[in-house]
Formats: structure tokens, C-alpha cells, sequence
């Protein structure tokens, strides 16, 4: 009896996987070979030394492929693969080119296969690329240290200032914190889109930011209800609440650094150096963020401290992935996981303005709500122009 | 990071730094001493040894093996169809050439396959010879996958000049009396035209004077290029179709012998392409033609189309390089050397 419900079970799974079977063997039945060759090399990593350009290349086609020819600026040259030429599907493989670049000009390099299909890669303004010694890992973690730690430990120095407020305003701040968080959100969003629409397409960075966003969001929704069935406490505590906005804009100041490192490697110093400047200026804010639901608390200095460090010193490690291992793809999960944290503030802080709002019988988008909302949102927008052309 | 945002970030960064931001952003850098051995890479010893250090001039397109490609190339230089010769009841000479159009992958730069239409398998074509006033007879046959023709530059009767398609699996018979004497060249004329003669179909078309030129070390040269992604621009240019083929593989000529090349310019996409020979001076009949005014120079262009006969004697032993003077083309693949012993 169970035997027989068991191959009910089967027979759909083992017709199925005759379908596909015949599927891979015959084709669909509407063209066997493709039209022209379908080979898809990815350049990584370009990586300028000082005899040359090292490039870090996959196959990621369906099928293997062999670089045979290599050009530099419209000029054939000499070139070597390492391990092999021929590479096979999601083989990765080192080009080392024996050239003499010249310091901030753009150089093409062109990748060709055995079947013509050309890839092409650009170096944007020559430079060396930072060797992964301990002097430049300091410089990286320093510039790190300032745009993360710094910023927003000045933002949190606004607590006494803002420790003053009324409990309408101190909401008001809160809905502030969540205009804030809302630009962030998006802008996190679609930075993960941009590099993840660098990474190989079989990857699909798109869907990876997507998946790493609606998985993060759910994931610390999910945590935080068991924590809170298993310590029948009702809502946050405003330690609780700061700790998980500083976790979640941490992740966020890892793309920060991310993208700055990944600037520096590129030899594009100059757009390093904007964003520096941008993300200092831009990560004050977050700083009183933060602060927000420390009002009617009594904090510890030591608080603030650790706060500042879980949302400002993943810039540094950001920084330093960008600067010596950037890839797209991990740029892409980390920024949907970003993305997902941020998201899941905003719900709880949101959440927690209505409740408290319903508590005395107030509307929750007051007037004041929604200025500190718009302010919020304003802020971001604005002191993003430092970052953004 | 897309293209059209490089643009812009580029731009910016130009107005930029000359703004109060960039300022500000070199001070706070130079305060902080980020990276100040990266700014200076480019005036230190590093490139002395990037170029010098296992790498002579010139050899970075090495390869010495024998490929498929750079036998063809090899072999163009010094083959030519005379076709099937026979005398006719009046005394004349009656050629008969065998053309056989077919799709064919040609080996174009070490390792680079390029799918080519062909006149027997090779790009450029064979190189047909003959000698003026000899009855032609080219019996051509279409076994490629589109219409083609066979265009012959001189002077015939217009219904053997090539303007109408010969489709797959048809034959065709050209027969005209070999004129003017010169360098001629042919090439389909099927449309699109551009992609019926880059992909291949050309060739050049010797017509030698009744009384025959001084005896020479005779060498067939075909300017092409090769467009692989079908922009419209070549990645490659090639003499006879193979890159650097006379680069890796000079090509052995004795001292002070008579050295004659029949030079045609099929390149499409470029408006020109050049011949430029170092060390040396040749002298140059466009066309081919002994009555054309002639040059003595060193370097000639040629439009599409063009061609002509380029005569010289090398009076010193050792390595005479020739290239196309356009310097991208010469270091696309358009490149090689004399070796004089
Ligand atoms: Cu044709």
C-alpha cells in the first residue's frame, strides 16, 4: 500500500526527468547550433604592476573557450595565461601583459578568442594598483576609520543637544531617522544593482542583491520575534533598537568603503577622494540616527562608543575589500544584505512610532512626523551631492 | 560604474578639481599622506624595466611556429595561377581557371579563426596570371551559402564584368581577352558589397606586357583587414591575410637581386593603407603600368582598390623592416622584414 502512494509520488519526478533528458539531447527543436559561438569571458579584476597589467579572467559561457590573441590599445602584444589558455566552463585564469603604461592615461585592453569574440577591458587612469602590504592596509583601514568611525561618533556627540526634547519631538526625530534610513535604503539598493551588474551575467547580480535583501529583512524580523516570545517583552529596548540601526547601517558603510577602496584600485584617486569627503559629510547624520532612540534613556559613554564602532568600522574592512580583493558578485551580497538590514529598521522604528503614537491616542503622521520624515530624506539628498555626479 | 557613467565622472572630475572640492580633497589626502609612492610610478625606474627588462623592440608580437594562417600567407607570396593553358587554332593562348567560391574558416592571427567567404579556400584569392592578349575563361562555381560574383578590374565586354549573382550551387563562365597589361586586382560584386569583399572575396589579377618584365624574385602582397565583432573597424590588418606574418617569418632575398612586389590595397573599412619600407628606396609603378609615371620613394598609399608594382634591390646585408606607415595598422598585425643575405 505505502509503495504504491510512494510511486504516485514518483511517476511526475520520473517523467519530468525524461522530458529534460530528451530536452539536453535533442534540443528545444528550434535551432541545434547557435548562429555564432556564444563565449562569454569576464575580466574581474584588472590589476596594473609595474612591468605591465595582470588580469583576472572566467569562463562563465557554457562552454570552453581559448584566449588567443590579446590588445592593447589598438596594438597587438605579447601576453601569457596562466594556468592555461584554454579555460574551461568557471575556470578562472590569470593574463599577465608585459606593457609600458603611461601614468592617468586610459588604456583598452582587448581580450580575443579563438572564435573572434572580442572582451574588452579599460583601465580608466593607469597607476599602480596598491600592493597588499601592511602600509597600504593602514592607509586603507585609516581612510576607513574616517569616513565610518568618525562621522558618525561627532553625530552621536548631538545626544545631550537633542536629549532635551519633548517626547513629540523626540518621535519627530525618529521619523527623521526614518527619512534618513529610507534614502539610504534605496540608495544601497541601487548601488548593489550597479555592481552587481558588473559581475558575470550567469551570476545574476541583480537577483543576488534582491535575494540578500528580502532574506536579511526576514531573517532579523524573524530573530527578533523569537527573541522577543522567548523574553516576553513587549517591543525594544532603545539600547536594543540603537544596536540593530548601527548594525544595519554598518552593513551599509561597507559598500561606503567598498566603494571607496575599489576607487583608489582603480586609479581613479581623484573620485576616491569625493567620496571621502561625501560619505564623512553624509555619515554625520547617521549619527544622530542612531542617537534617536537613546533619548530617554541614560546611556553610557562606552555606549556610544561601541555604537560608533559597529556602524562605522565596517567601512574599514569595506575599504580594504575594495582596495585589494574587490569583486562585483561579493559587492552585490553585501550591499543586498545592506539593503535588507536597513529595510528591516525602518520597520521597526516605524512600527514602534505608531505604537507609541496609538498609545496617546495621536495620529501618527503628525505635522512634526512628517517634517522630520521630509528633513530626513532631504538631508541624505542633499548632502549626497558629494557623492553623486 | 557603466560606460556612460564613466563619461560623466570623468568630466566632472576635470571641472572638479579645479573646484573648491577638489582642492579641499587633495589637501585632506595630502595632509593624511595616502599613497604617495602611487602618484609617483609613473617618473620612477618602473618602466625602464617594464620595457627593457626580457623584451627587445618590436618583439611583442613574436611567435615563430608555422600555423595554418601564416602558410597560407607564405604561400600567396609566391603562387600564381597560370590556369590551364592550350593554344588555339588562330595562335592565340587560351587560359582556364578554376574558381570555386566557398565558405571556409581561415586562421587570420595566431590562434584567431575568422569565418571567410573564399575564392579556393584562401583570403585573398588566388593570384590569376596571364599575359596580355591571352583568351580568359574563368569557370566559376558558387558552393558558399550566398550569391556571389567575380568582378575583374580592365577592359572586356560589360556582360562579363560581374554584376550579376551567381547563386549558390550555379556555374558561370567569364571569358574576355586579358587587357590592358598591368596589375589588376578582382573582387565579388554581389551586394552588400562592403560584406561580400571584407569577408573575403578578392584577389589580385596579374596581366603581364607582351614582352616580359626583367626576371625578378617576384612577390604577391594583398593589404586586408579583418573585422571580427562587426563594428565596422578592423581588429586586424594583414598582408595575404595572416598577422605578423612576415614579422616572425622574414622573408629571404639575396643581395642586390631584383625584388618585384605586386602590391593591391583590399582593406575595407579604412579609406587607405600604405607600404613603407626602411632603409631602402624603391621605385613604384601604379598600376603596374612601365608608361605610368613612376616614384622613387620609400613609402606609397594606396586608396581602396588601388595597387601597384613596387621594384627594388637591397644593397646591404641584414633586416629591412616594411609595414604600413598608418601605425595602427602596423602594429595590428600589418608588419614584417626582408631578411637580405
Ligand atoms: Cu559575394
Amino acid at each position: 500500500m505505502k509503495g504504491k502512494w510512494l510511486i504516485t509520488g514518483l511517476i511526475p519526478l520520473v517523467l519530468l526527468i525524461g522530458v529534460l533528458g530528451w530536452v539536453l539531447k535533442n534540443g528545444a527543436g528550434i535551432e541545434k547550433d547557435p548562429a555564432a559561438p556564444i563565449e562569454v569571458l569576464n575580466i574581474e579584476r584588472i590589476k596594473v604592476t609595474k612591468i605591465g597589467f595582470e588580469l583576472s579572467v572566467s569562463n562563465t559561457g557554457p562552454k570552453p573557450l581559448t584566449i588567443s590573441q590579446v590588445m592593447v590599445n589598438d596594438s597587438v602584444w605579447n601576453y601569457s595565461v596562466s594556468p592555461q589558455a584554454k579555460l574551461e566552463r568557471f575556470e578562472e585564469g590569470k593574463v599577465t601583459i608585459t606593457y609600458p603604461w603611461v601614468e592617468g592615461d586610459p588604456h583598452t585592453i582587448k581580450l580575443i578568442t579563438e572564435n573572434g569574440i572580442i572582451t574588452e577591458g579599460e583601465v580608466a587612469a593607469a597607476t599602480l594598483t596598491p600592493e597588499t602590504n601592511w602600509s597600504n592596509f593602514l592607509n586603507y583601514g585609516l581612510i576607513g576609520f574616517y569616513v565610518g568611525i568618525v562621522p558618525i561618533t561627532l553625530g552621536l556627540l548631538w545626544y545631550p543637544f537633542m536629549k532635551r526634547f519633548s517626547r513629540k519631538s523626540i518621535n519627530g526625530i525618529l521619523a527623521l531617522t526614518v527619512g534618513l534610513l529610507l534614502f539610504l535604503f534605496v540608495g544601497t539598493l541601487a548601488d548593489g544593482f550597479e555592481i552587481g551588474a558588473e559581475a558575470p551575467s550567469v551570476f545574476q547580480g541583480n537577483m543576488v542583491v534582491i535575494i540578500g535583501a528580502s532574506l536579511t529583512f526576514l531573517l532579523l524580523i524573524g530573530f527578533d520575534q523569537y527573541q522577543q516570545r522567548k523574553q516576553e517583552k513587549k517591543g525594544y529596548s532603545p539600547f536594543g533598537l540603537a544596536l540593530l540601526m548601527a548594525t544595519g547601517i554598518g552593513l551599509h558603510n561597507f559598500g561606503e568603503g567598498l566603494a571607496i577602496g575599489s576607487s583608489f584600485a582603480l586609479g581613479e584617486a581623484a573620485l576616491g577622494t569625493f567620496l571621502i569627503i561625501g560619505f564623512t559629510l553624509h555619515n554625520i547624520t547617521e549619527g544622530i540616527g542612531i542617537a534617536a532612540p537613546l533619548l530617554k534613556t541614560k546611556p553610557r559613554f562606552r555606549d556610544f562608543l561601541l555604537l560608533g564602532v559597529i556602524a562605522g568600522a565596517p567601512a574599514i574592512v569595506g575599504t580594504w575589500v575594495g582596495g585589494f580583493i574587490f569583486s562585483p558578485i561579493w559587492g552585490a551580497v553585501f550591499l543586498g544584505i545592506g539593503a535588507g538590514a536597513i529595510l528591516q529598521v525602518i520597520y521597526v522604528i516605524t512600527k514602534m512610532l505608531i505604537d507609541d503614537h496609538k498609545k496617546h491616542a495621536e495620529p501618527s503622521v503628525s505635522w512634526l512626523n512628517l517634517t522630520g520624515f521630509t528633513i530626513g530624506l532631504l538631508i541624505m539628498y542633499f548632502t549626497a551631492f558629494f557623492v553623486k555626479y | 560604474m557603466s560606460d556612460e557613467k564613466k563619461v560623466s565622472r570623468r568630466d566632472i572630475l576635470k571641472m572638479g578639481t579645479a573646484g573648491a572640492f577638489g582642492i579641499a580633497g587633495s589637501y585632506y589626502l595630502n595632509k593624511m599622506a595616502q599613497f604617495p609612492n602611487v602618484a609617483q610610478a609613473s617618473s620612477d625606474s618602473s618602466h625602464k624595466t617594464s620595457n627593457h627588462s626580457n623584451h627587445s623592440n618590436h618583439a611583442n608580437m613574436s611567435d615563430k611556429t608555422k600555423t595554418t594562417g601564416y602558410k597560407m600567407a607564405e604561400r600567396l607570396l609566391t603562387d600564381f595561377d597560370y590556369g590551364e593553358v592550350t593554344k588555339l587554332p588562330n595562335g592565340q593562348i587560351l587560359r582556364e581557371y578554376k574558381v570555386v567560391a566557398i565558405d571556409k574558416e581561415i586562421e587570420i592571427a595566431k590562434g584567431i579563426k575568422f569565418p571567410g567567404w573564399t575564392y579556393n579556400g584562401t583570403i585573398p584569392g588566388p593570384t590569376f596570371r596571364c599575359t596580355e592578349g591571352d583568351l580568359l575563361r574563368f569557370h566559376f562555381i558558387n558552393k558558399g551559402s550566398h550569391p556571389h560574383s567575380i568582378h575583374f578590374h580592365g577592359i572586356h565586354p560589360p556582360e562579363m564584368d560581374g554584376l550579376t549573382s551567381i547563386y549558390p550551387g550555379q556555374k558561370f563562365t567569364y571569358e574576355f581577352e586579358a587587357n590592358p597589361y598591368g596589375l589588376q586586382i578582382y573582387h565579388c560584386h554581389v551586394l552588400p558589397l562592403a560584406r561580400h569583399i571584407h569577408k573575403g572575396l578578392y584577389g589580385n589579377f596579374i596581366i603581364d606586357p607582351k614582352k616580359p618584365r626583367e626576371p625578378a624574385l617576384e612577390l604577391n602582397m594583398v593589404m586586408n583587414g579583418f573585422d571580427l565583432d562587426l563594428d565596422g573597424e578592423n581588429e586586424f590588418y594583414t598582408v595575404n591575410g595572416y598577422a605578423n606574418a612576415f614579422m616572425n617569418h622574414p622573408i629571404k632575398i639575396k643581395k642586390d637581386q631584383l625584388v618585384r612586389i605586386y602590391l593591391s590595397n583590399l582593406t575595407e573599412f579604412d579609406l587607405l593603407n600604405s607600404f613603407h619600407l626602411h632603409a631602402n628606396y624603391f621605385t613604384y609603378y601604379p598600376t603596374g603600368r612601365n608608361d605610368n609615371p613612376s616614384q622613387f620613394t620609400d613609402t606609397i598609399m594606396q586608396c581602396q582598390g588601388e595597387r601597384g608594382i613596387i621594384e627594388v634591390r637591397f644593397p646591404y646585408k641584414g633586416s629591412y623592416m616594411f609595414h604600413a606607415h598608418v601605425s595602427e595598422f602596423a602594429e595590428l598585425g600589418w608588419m614584417g622584414f626582408f631578411e637580405v643575405e
